[in-house]
């Protein structure tokens, strides 16, 4: 038996999900006050861009979005195949080109900020 | 002491003279007290000695009795009759092939423990002489859990995957290959992973957890395949990522 390559999708999965469990419900709560105009200097538009534009928070922008597109895509496979669609391969090839989009758009649109 | 009719529905097969399994219904004057094996032994003692199924210890220590007590994977002698209705269905574990009656083959499972390794592989020859080796106890702790396992199976009669996929490995073999990976005396590991890391191995669990869920000795096994597949993913990074650490 050989050894599998599955540890590449996985290991995005396992980051991923550690990653959004942490980081996910704290962004969907500020993005939320920042909506109902409780907005501190800090999140002004301005400031975020200024965050953005610097190589550190593109790095982290990067990172952040990046685990759980591959988080979402790995999860979304597990999840089909548990309701009883027996398509693996096509879904996998779906789900990671639809991650692999996402991951190059997020590279795009960061450099030109 | 209370007494309770239950109606104890069986699955029956005989291979010589049945094509396919079927049911027979059993009148059994169970004391509240009794665990379905009982049960079952008062059918086999006194309403029809052909019933087939396989017992031990009755308590639950050898892992035997495994079956599906109203569909869910059980030992007998660790289901309580007072914790059901009047109608209780019994049948042989899921996901395995019916041997008769009650008796399933187990084969498949013993050949999928058996390639793991389940054994301690010493890191150097050691003579007798040496002494044995040393342990601590936040190194037993380790994999103490793990050693629980009684081999009953009804993890594998849980396991949704291994219905799917035969060829999984599955829960318990890998639990037990993890156990002796982390062992501060083992130096099998490598050898192991070659097997447990495949796609066959660990990659075909897609942690539904309902080994843990029904596991009677508390052994955990979809915790244990967690951490293999982190193990699994370090190692895949470390050969694939930076080969010049490789031994």
């Amino acid at each position: 038996m050989a050894k599998s390559n599955k540890p590449i999708f996985w290991g995005l999965f396992a980051a991923g999900g550690t990653v959004t469990a942490f980081v996910t419900p704290a962004l969907a709560l500020v993005t939320l006050i920042a909506a109902m105009r409780y907005s501190p200097d800090m999140f002004t538009y301005d400031a975020i861009h200024v965050f953005a534009a610097h190589w550190l928070g593109k790095l982290v922008i990067f990172g952040i979005i990046l685990l759980s597109l591959w988080h979402a895509a790995h999860r979304t496979r597990v999840t089909v195949h548990d309701f009883g669609v027996r398509a693996d391969s096509l879904v996998a090839i779906v789900v990671y080109a639809l991650a692999g989009i996402g991951t190059l758009l997020t590279l795009v649109y960061l450099l030109r900020i | 002491m209370s007494e309770r009719q239950i109606q104890l529905e069986v699955l029956r097969y005989n291979p010589e003279t049945d094509s396919e399994p079927r049911y027979q219904t059993y009148s059994v004057p169970c004391m509240n007290e009794w665990v379905v094996l009982d049960a079952l032994n008062y059918v086999k003692d006194n309403l029809d000695p052909t019933l087939s199924y396989r017992w031990s210890c009755h308590m639950a220590v050898c892992g035997s009795c495994g079956m599906m007590i109203n569909g869910e994977p059980k030992l007998a002698c660790k289901a309580f009759i007072h914790e059901y209705t009047d109608q209780v269905r019994v049948e042989p574990m899921a996901n395995f092939p019916i041997e008769r009656d009650l008796v399933t083959s187990v084969e498949d499972f013993i050949a999928k423990l058996a390639c793991v390794k389940p054994y301690l592989i010493p890191k150097s020859d050691q003579p007798v002489s040496a002494g044995a080796f040393q342990q601590s106890p936040a190194e037993l702790k380790k994999f103490k859990q793990y050693t629980l396992c009684i081999n009953c199976m009804l993890c594998y009669a849980a396991c949704p995957q291994y219905g799917l996929v035969p060829e999984f490995l599955g829960p318990a073999a890998i639990s037990m290959a993890h156990r002796y990976n982390q062992d501060s005396r083992d130096g099998g590991r490598d050898q192991r992973q070659e097997v447990i890391a495949s796609d066959e191995g660990v990659w075909e669990c897609s942690f539904v957890g309902a080994c843990s869920e029904v596991c009677p000795k508390h052994v955990d096994p979809a915790g244990a395949l967690q951490q293999v597949k982190v193990a699994s993913t370090l190692d895949w990074y470390k050969e694939h990522l930076m080969p010049w650490m490789k031994k």
